[in-house]
């Protein structure tokens, strides 16, 4: 019975499309996808290795950022720019990784927050990559898979954007079983202990990171190919970085399934309030967003997977 | 400005050595006594030089509500729910500041100080000086408090050791409470300071409390003391950067120094792990 659930999911996702043919409800599987797809890939980082970055959105910048500058100069195809996004910001999380990973718990998570807002400075006054104002991706017609764009309807980006979530749990999955994954769990646990019985800790947590960042990467480049203008302010902010954490913590940190049942939860939500209370500049939509936030982390700090996770034994004692 | 960002570190500092917890919701805790201060001017026509002991005042009441109201309840829980939780209360009062006050920019148009003055050849800002001397002066304040009086000594004891103090015969809730009070009264003060050179925003936290946090980690975390010389080592910084390289790029330029401290010195400049 419970093998079954995730193919009943997939179906259930892959008929989607068929019965919802308005772009709202599109846009909200696609934004449920992408944001799964981010916690996920912030999840192996501070879910499996314990090291909570504060700073993701410079993948995410990176990754939006990469593909669009080599479409405009190079007219490349924005997926051979993902792959370009990826690589650099692997390369970037090495360079992170070098000061960073020295620092525990508090300090590391400011040290990210620190490089998030060097990185949206930087980018903001490199004058060559639009500055504050922003880049838009070049229009091209007609809609086709190489130059993903789509103008016509939604069904492809929802494809994509499921095809990014599947890659992020599928790497998730795979590292969750390997001996790479008992690791990452070893340090975060204490990293003494991991480093006394031989865990080359500073070695696996760039391994964490570049992992993370490639597929925090990859959303980046979905983004700027859907929403097709990127600036500093909407892909390096803090905000995004803290969205996705957020929506990991909210599903439950150190699960295969908690960043996407937070992100299932989170984003109707948050689309739901802009789209009911928002409007007119008053911000009624964030205030019942961050009063959620406090109650979720008042009422149950282990994330929704722990609520399952927390009935189940109690079913248990009952049979 | 030196003294201002102590100040705001040193509260945000007080709050994390006492529950090794960091306040997300403290720059928007500034936010909040900037308003308070603004309006104290424009209804009741009080310069914040005089306004701001019942900022502080305010500011302390809120921190300890703060304490009783979440932060009770996800001490025990893991380090993910405590930053969430003052992360979604910083949300909460900014957007709350938007749909109150709107997004205009507000500033005290007649302040009591105004001008400048000359200071062995340099001119200073008269508002600035007056700031300075006013932060270091609460910070004097603090200091005497923690150190001297019984009750900041009992503070002190619960921040080392929790269990220990209780054995005592402290009641740490209590001091727990009291921490959150002073430390938010600690901003309160700050906030105030600052309308009187600095315009009113709901997002003119963010700014503040990132450099608060990056002063706190550059002193070392839980070390008031530390607080006051990384601050002014931030505001110094912060001033020559905008003055010799490029002044759109001077924060940059203190996270980058902030990052190349660390790995001298991971815990910081005074700190201890």
């Amino acid at each position: 019975m419970r093998r079954a659930v995730p193919s009943l999911l997939l179906v259930g996702v892959l008929l989607f499309p068929v019965v919802f043919t308005t772009p709202f409800p599109r846009h909200v599987m696609i934004m449920i996808f992408l944001y799964g797809a981010l916690a996920s890939a912030w999840n192996i980082l501070a879910g499996y290795c314990g090291q909570i970055s504060l700073g993701h959105a410079v993948f995410f910048g990176i990754g939006a950022y990469t593909s669009t500058l080599l479409a405009r100069h190079l007219g490349l195809t924005p997926w051979l720019g993902m792959v370009a996004g990826a690589l650099v910001a692997v390369g970037m999380s090495q360079a992170i990784g070098y000061p960073v990973f020295r620092l525990r718990g508090h300090y590391f998570a400011i040290a990210t927050i620190a490089v998030g807002e060097i990185v949206q400075t930087l980018v903001i006054n490199w004058d060559w990559a639009g500055g504050a104002r922003g880049l838009f991706v070049p229009i091209k017609r007609p809609d086709s898979l190489l130059n993903f764009q789509f103008h016509e309807s939604k069904a492809v980006y929802y494809f994509i954007a499921l095809g990014l979530l599947l890659v992020a749990l599928g790497a998730t999955r795979w590292i969750e079983r390997s001996r790479r994954g008992y690791y990452f769990r070893a340090i975060r646990e204490d990293q003494e202990a991991a480093a006394s019985l031989g865990v080359p800790v500073t070695g696996e947590k760039h391994w964490a990171i570049g992992v993370s960042a490639a597929l925090t990467a990859l959303g980046g480049t979905f983004y700027a190919q859907y929403v097709l203008f990127i600036d500093p302010e909407s892909v390096f902010p803090l905000s995004l970085s803290i969205l996705i954490c957020l929506v990991a913590v909210l599903g439950g940190v150190g699960t295969l399934w908690g960043p996407v049942l937070g992100a299932a939860v989170l984003v109707p939500l948050s689309e739901g309030t802009r789209v009911w209370l928002g409007g007119g500049g008053k911000a009624l939509d964030l205030l019942v967003y961050g009063a959620l936030i406090v109650l979720i982390a008042v009422l149950q700090p282990a994330g929704l997977v722990g609520l399952a996770r927390a009935r189940r034994p109690r079913a248990a004692d009952r049979a | 400005m030196g003294f201002v960002y102590a100040l705001i570190a040193a509260g945000l500092s007080l709050i994390f050595g006492l529950m090794e917890l960091v306040n997300f919701a403290h720059g928007e805790f500034l936010m909040l006594a900037m308003y308070v201060a603004f309006f104290a001017w424009l209804l009741g026509r009080l310069d914040p030089v005089f306004s701001f002991p019942l900022v502080a005042l305010l500011l302390g009441a809120l921190g300890w509500t703060t304490y009783h109201g979440i932060i009770r309840w996800v001490l025990g829980g893991p380090m993910l729910a405590q930053i969430f939780a003052t992360f979604g209360l910083a949300v909460f009062l900014r957007s709350a500041a938007q749909y109150l006050f709107g997004v205009d920019f507000r500033v005290i148009t007649d302040p009591l100080l105004g001008g400048r003055v000359s200071l062995a050849g340099l001119y200073v800002g008269l508002p600035q000086l007056a700031a300075s001397v006013a932060a270091l002066a609460a910070f004097g304040a603090l200091y005497l408090f923690l150190a001297r009086s019984e009750t900041g000594l009992a503070l002190q004891a619960t921040a080392q050791d929790r269990q220990a103090a209780a054995l005592m015969g402290i009641d740490t809730e209590r001091m727990f409470a009291l921490g959150w009070a002073v430390g938010s009264a600690c901003v309160g003060v700050a906030g105030a300071l600052l309308t009187m050179f600095f315009y009113v925003f709901p997002d003119v936290g963010a700014t503040f409390a990132l450099l608060a946090y990056v002063t706190v980690a550059l002193g070392g975390f839980g070390n008031v003391a530390a607080a006051l010389v990384a601050g002014v080592a931030v505001g110094l910084v912060e001033a020559f950067a905008g003055l010799l390289i490029e002044p759109a790029l001077k924060y940059a330029i203190v996270f980058l120094l902030y990052l190349a401290v660390v790995l001298w010195r991971p815990q910081g400049l005074f700190g201890r792990f």
